[in-house]
């Protein structure tokens, strides 16, 4: 973690409900380093979502996060509107999900991407500035190449065509294209890209993500993917966080998570792969718990095979269970990950080694089980 | 995001039924808490109270109908006369009192005329089906898109000006509605049917629209006729400013106005009151259709 | 699928309704006042002269063939003559429209104006002061009836604070100016008369106000809870995520979609309001169709409340045509896509 772009330290977001206080994202921690991509993995409904709004600044403005969001060392979260409007788009953009509703319907490709090009990070719509574009045709006609340009980029054959087009002339996956190319128009260092491609068939999904890969390797540009899919996950991302109901569960990178997988819940989804017809979280019984009341303890508690009684008590900060490997479980031994924790993990309940370990041979998954209780250093 | 835990075993009638308790007891806070709502509700309350009592609560229950009172024309609102006299000096308050019983009733028959029209039609066009559907639902869909104040103006024109011409034309012209919602809903509930059993038509339709279609567009209909009491008021007032309802000396109101039109210069509440009284009436009903609209969560329009 | 195809297909839907009108129309004229032959005969004539005039008028013929006798006649301007004014009803018509079109039309106009940025506002404020002003504002508006408002403000304004003209379109003494639309407002710039024009104008103020508020009240209504509407779709979250300033996303993205799903109820808000114009114009003693049509009522003239009929009917549809021509135009989907 030398120079990250990013990093995320203990975020807090709720919501207020009719049934109470929803504690949607409960503490967590993760970073990304410059060029990196790193993923964020979760069912929905885990809070992928809000982190991302948290990070963009679009949650509805009376929710307020708590926690430090630094952006290149700056935290965003304390800077005013106007500061973090200026920042949308041009320093970090977004990857909508679904291509179908995330493109405007009643203004061309054209049209809407020489809007971003024409207002981005501006606070307001100004007469004068509306006048003077109405009077440069210079400026406009740059514009249009520069936008044309990159519908080329993102291997749109007629991109001309595809410019003067309405989104309901295109298909899904020209939508999805023409999204990307809008995402990056005005080369962001920081990419959110959420679920690009999921709701397009998976041959043209496997195309959009080649696609991307190259776009952002070409570019040095560091991305944010967040899927439900750790299949996908496992093919664009350097770096993985689990997530689960509000809580990072596991990191590692990418290699090592899938050599090493540890938290249950993340050998749960691992199971649930092959089935790719399932939604994720399918393959493990339960529901995710009501976020206006959470478990005192482990939030996966309920649905966990290995959980014990401890399980349910103790709040399980995220310990240190290898070199860049954390998880956030009481049946792994580790120094706390995060300092906050430190007095945690001095009443930490030792629940011994992880069942599937001191079983063997167990059905549970035919990775190998690695270093799981050597000590790591904190490093972050 | 689904946060709630779904608990499978629970009996799902006895579930259902909670839910919809549980629906209703929100509802009632719901229109207890909207402000709006119970200002509404008191209005018309007051308003009913009013009319019903208006031969014991009117100071002048005789001025209601015609009648001469020169040395008392056009005074200007006081404390025997709340808002003045008209320039043959009878009381405006008592008349505006009756004009209150004219005007709620009116509306009501009008409103129970439509919707029974707007109904029926609904549900023969929904079971019959075929051409008879059609033949229904085009004619709706042409007085849908004819607006009920021309239409009722054209009929009266053509049949004659008498408050029961004017309740027969508007009614004529407002029943399109009701009978478009009803008819998608027993389509809707016989596609339901044919999918699950065979007993779509036949003996059943009576339970089927008793219990399952009828319910199901309560809430629409309460919401869109609570709304119409206050524009069929509104439109029958209208009618009678321009001389084609009930015919003077009743006072209704949009004839009281179109009397004090002539006195603008001098006498201004001779036709200010009346139209006061019509729009304390129709917003009152706005008020509660509002709030019932949130309520039972329910779009007309 | 082009423009034009999508304007010959609304058109073409237009044409039920528009028969369905007709049918309307010929039916209140020939069958609810009973038998136009007793009534023109007067109750002495003779069951022979009856059964005479009837032939002639063709009322011996089914109905059917009636009805169309009658539409062939209206469509080449057969209007019959008006009891009342011994003309030919087409001309008088003819020569009423211009007012009650100017009338309305600009009612319509600044009702729809005005309601953009009010709904905008309230939209994007919704449940916050501007948005609860703007829903007690619309109640009070919409329950009002308009001729009683139109009342309201002669005495204001006229009477008491003696600022505008009482009624007419133009003040005694102010000629018309050269008629080429008959549109005063029009006529009098085309002819660079602007004394006149201002003259119309402020003759103008006071019917357009009190016609248009409750058109300004519902279309402000329907624009904020479209923009409600429209705040949760993805494409605002995303241009909010390209860092488009917010007056932008609402002034143009969110609005251009609010307004083509408000524009369908706008045709029929014109509808009522111009069942209004009716008694606006009685109020304000404006030269336009209503009066003649109201006195065409109270005269059982029945030619001219047929012809009135027809022209409102006419307009009516007309406007739900423009309506669906700015729909699709401001719409690329509805045109585009297979309908």
């Amino acid at each position: 973690m030398a120079d990250p772009i990013l990093e995320v330290k203990n975020l807090h977001v709720h919501f207020e409900t009719h049934d109470g206080t929803a504690e949607v994202i409960n503490g967590i921690d993760f970073a990304i380093d410059r060029g990196e991509t790193a993923a964020l993995v979760g069912e929905t409904g885990c809070g992928k979502s809000v982190t991302v709004k948290s990070i963009m600044g679009l949650l509805p403005s009376a929710t307020i996060p708590e926690g430090e969001i630094r952006y290149k060392g700056e935290d965003v979260l304390s800077l005013s509107d106007a500061e973090r409007h200026s920042r949308r788009g041009k320093e970090m953009s977004m990857i909508m999900q679904d291509p179908m509703t995330s493109l405007n319907p009643v203004l061309t490709v054209g049209e809407q991407m020489m809007d971003v090009l024409k207002w981005q990070g501006r606070p307001r719509l100004s007469l004068s500035k509306l006048v003077r574009d109405a009077l440069s045709t210079g400026a406009k006609a740059e514009h249009r190449k520069r936008a044309i340009e990159m519908l080329g980029e993102v291997e749109i054959s007629a991109p001309e065509r595809v410019f003067e087009s309405y989104p309901v002339e295109l298909s899904g996956g020209m939508r999805q294209r023409v999204l990307i190319a809008i995402a990056l128009l005005s080369e962001p260092d920081l990419l959110i890209a959420d679920e690009p491609g999921t709701a397009l068939d998976v041959t043209t999904e496997a195309k959009v993500l080649d696609l991307l890969d190259e776009l952002v390797e070409e570019r040095d540009t560091s991305v944010l993917y967040i899927t439900h899919d750790l299949g996908v996950a496992r093919e664009v991302s350097d770096r993985i966080n689990v997530m689960y109901a509000g809580e990072i569960v596991e990191q590692a990178p990418t290699a090592d998570l899938f050599a090493n997988p540890q938290h249950p819940y993340t050998r749960g989804l691992l199971e649930s792969i092959p089935t790719l017809s399932t939604g994720i979280g399918d393959g493990i019984e339960g529901h995710l718990p009501d976020y206006t009341n959470p478990p005192a303890g482990c939030r996966f508690a309920d649905r966990c095979p290995h959980a014990e009684a401890a399980c349910h008590e103790a709040y399980p900060y995220p310990r240190q269970t290898g070199a860049d490997h954390a998880t956030a479980c009481h049946l792994f031994d580790g120094l706390p990950a995060r300092e906050r924790h430190e007095s945690l993990a001095a009443e930490r309940v030792d629940i011994g080694t992880a069942p599937w370990l001191s079983a063997g041979g167990d059905t549970h998954s035919g990775d190998a089980p690695g270093d799981i209780s050597a000590d790591g250093g904190t490093d972050q | 995001m689904s946060t709630k835990t779904s608990i499978p075993f629970l009996d799902t009638e006895s579930a259902a039924r909670k839910e919809r308790i549980r629906q209703l007891k929100r509802g009632f806070r719901t229109f207890a808490g909207n402000k709006l709502s119970l200002v509404g509700l008191a209005m018309i309350l007051t308003l009913v109270v009013a009319a019903l009592l208006a031969p014991y609560i009117a100071p002048f229950p005789e001025h209601a109908g015609a009648g001469v009172y020169f040395d008392q024309a056009s005074e200007p609102p006081s404390a025997t006369h709340l808002m003045g006299t008209d320039t043959t000096g009878r009381d405006i308050f008592s008349r505006v009192l009756f004009g209150a019983r004219l005007s709620l009733l009116m509306s009501g028959i009008v409103l129970s005329i439509a919707i029974s029209i707007g109904v029926t039609l609904g549900l023969i066009a929904g079971y019959l089906g075929g051409t008879t559907n059609t033949v229904i639902m085009r004619v709706t869909d042409i007085f849908l898109a004819i607006p009920p104040t021309l239409l009722a103006m054209a009929v009266v024109a053509a049949t004659g000006a008498s408050l029961f011409n004017v309740m027969v034309a508007i009614a004529f012209s407002w029943w399109s509605w009701y009978a478009r919602l009803v008819q998608g809903e027993v389509l809707s509930i016989k596609e339901d049917e044919f999918i699950e059993s065979s007993r779509a038509l036949g003996s059943g339709w009576m339970r089927t629209t008793f219990r399952e279609i009828l319910p199901n567009v309560v809430s629409p209909i309460t919401v869109k006729a609570t709304l119409d009491m206050g524009f069929v008021i509104l439109v029958g007032a209208g009618l009678s400013f321009l001389g084609l309802g009930a015919q003077p000396p009743t006072p209704t109101w949009g004839a009281m106005i179109a009397q004090g039109r002539n006195y603008v210069t001098s006498f201004w509440w001779i036709a200010v009151f009346p139209g006061l009284a019509i729009s304390f009436a129709v917003l009152g009903f706005n008020f509660i259709g509002d709030g019932l609209r949130d309520v039972l969560d329910v779009e007309v329009d | 699928m082009s423009y034009v195809d999508y304007l010959v297909r609304r058109a073409i839907h237009s044409v039920p309704v528009i028969f369905g009108l007709s049918v309307l129309i010929f039916l209140i004229s020939r069958v609810i006042p009973g038998d136009p032959v007793r009534l023109a005969l007067g109750p002495e004539a003779t069951d022979q002269q009856v059964a005479a005039l009837r032939a002639e008028m063709g009322l011996d013929q089914p109905l059917p063939m009636q009805y169309a006798d009658w539409l062939f006649g209206v469509v080449q301007g057969d209007w019959g003559m008006s009891l009342r004014t011994n003309n030919n009803v087409f001309s008088d018509i003819v020569a009423r429209l211009p007012a009650t079109l100017e009338l309305t039309v600009v009612t319509l106009f600044f009702a729809v104006l005005l309601a953009i940025p009010f709904g905008v506002v309230a939209g994007t404020n919704k449940d916050r002061w501007q948005d609860h002003l703007s829903r007690i504002t619309a109640l009070f508006g919409v329950s009002m009836p308009r001729f009683w408002v139109a009342i309201v403000l002669q005495i204001v304004f006229v009477v008491s604070l003696g600022l505008l003209p009482l009624s007419g379109r133009l003040s005694d003494g102010v000629a018309p100016p050269p008629a080429v639309t008959r549109l005063y407002l029009v006529d009098s710039l085309i002819a660079g008369q602007f004394g006149t024009f201002l003259d119309a104008a402020t003759h103008l103020l006071l019917p357009t106000v009190a016609l248009g508020l409750a058109t300004l009240a519902q279309v402000m209504r329907l624009i904020r809870s479209d923009m409600i509407d429209e705040q949760r779709k993805d494409y605002v979250l995303a241009a909010r995520a390209y860092g488009l300033p917010n007056t932008l996303i609402e002034y143009k993205y969110m609005l251009q979609n609010a307004f083509t799903s408000s524009l369908t109820v706008v045709g029929l808000a014109f509808g009522f309001l111009l069942g209004n114009a009716f008694l606006v114009e009685i109020v304000f003693a404006w030269p336009g169709m209503a009066r003649y049509g109201v006195q065409a009522i109270l005269y059982q003239d029945f030619n001219a409340i047929v012809g009135v009929t027809i022209v409102v009917g006419i307009g009516f549809v007309t406007a739900n045509f423009v309506v669906d021509l700015l729909y699709g135009y401001l719409d690329p989907r509805v045109r585009l896509e297979e309908g």
